[in-house]
């Protein structure tokens, strides 16, 4: 049987310079930034044009019930998971398998951690003392980025427990290109924490 | 291969450095977040720790440190470009307003004289 072999998943190619994957994670992530940029634009418009009384004026602390604790939290638990994950990676580029696959499940545990914290102690409270998206601008936007957010932790999720358990079998036939992958995912899971470090004070300081 | 060990020992240098940086950092971002400077002020200040913070994983966790492929650098310039227009939007699109209103627009939280003016 044949199998299809995708070109310059270890090499560089020639013409990048870089192995494609990375490439690729690269000009996706590039998208990304379009994506939640323009999200954080259009915080500034609805912010900066919003009346300075009224109904329609934006909430304060005491009204937007978010607590920074929480989000501070999640913000070492997110930090906690980068490190993990660049761990993971330089461990296996040193031929540690064992190790850096325990760094992946410690990455994996704290994007689940992330997703509980988020959902058992703000989004379910929230949602109980009735503040929705529809609540106002704030929370609109509120439910919108950290959804949009949670969504790529759920995302990372998928991608580290596919490497962890079935995906982890590429190892033992092409460690490089095992290696690589995980690099690759890394530079994904570095840019979710990237843009909850922006996230965290815009939401829960300011 | 065992000069990429010791390049490796090296980042993980770097790393733990990193997350000690990022730790300390959210936690002054928290604590001057508590003083009110202005509007402006505050909004400067956490910004400015978050572009740091960020810059820190891009450069460490994200190897740009290291990075020397024109292609991935071309990639971002573009998309720094194209980040600063979106981000752009908002005062394009206030700037064909007339003056008083673009005043009242972004002075409204300050409760600017203006604001007043056009409310009565």
């Amino acid at each position: 049987m044949s199998v299809a072999v995708l070109p310059h998943t270890v090499k560089p190619h020639p013409i990048t310079g870089v192995y494609s994957g990375k490439l690729g994670i690269w000009l996706f992530l590039a998208s990304e930034v379009m994506l939640f940029g323009a999200l954080f634009s259009s915080y500034v418009l609805l912010r900066v044009g919003a009346p300075a009384e009224g109904p329609a004026a934006w909430p304060s602390h005491a009204d937007t019930h978010l607590s920074w604790k929480i989000g501070g939290i999640n913000t070492l638990v997110l930090i906690i998971s980068s490190v993990t994950m660049v761990m993971a990676w330089a461990e296996l580029k040193m031929n540690n398998f064992t190790k850096g696959r325990w760094y992946l499940a410690a990455t994996l545990a704290l994007a689940l951690t992330f997703i509980v914290v988020k959902l058992a102690f703000e989004y379910i409270p929230k949602f109980q003392h009735g503040l929705l998206p529809s609540t106002n601008n704030f929370f609109a936007l509120y439910f919108t980025m950290t959804g949009l957010h949670g969504l790529h932790v759920l995302g990372g999720v998928i991608v580290i427990a596919w490497f962890l358990l079935p995906g982890s079998g590429l190892w033992h036939k092409d460690p490089e290109y095992f290696t690589n992958r995980i690099e690759c995912t890394g530079l994904y899971w570095h840019f979710v924490d990237l843009v909850w470090i922006f996230l965290f004070p815009v939401m829960y300081l300011l | 291969m065992a000069g990429a060990h010791a390049d490796i020992s090296k980042h993980k240098r770097a790393y733990y450095a990193v997350f000690a940086a990022l730790a300390v950092l959210t936690v002054v971002t928290v604590a001057v977040a508590q003083f009110h400077f202005s509007d402006v002020g505050n909004v400067a200040v956490a910004l400015a720790i978050a572009a740091f913070k960020a810059s820190l994983v891009a450069a460490i966790f994200m190897h740009l440190k290291w990075e020397k492929a024109p292609s991935i650098w071309w990639a971002l310039a573009i998309c720094g470009i194209f980040f600063i227009a979106l981000l752009a939007l908002p005062v394009l699109t206030n700037s064909d307003n007339p003056p008083q209103v673009q005043h009242t627009m972004w002075d409204v939280r300050a409760g600017a004289a203006p604001a007043a003016h056009t409310s009565h």
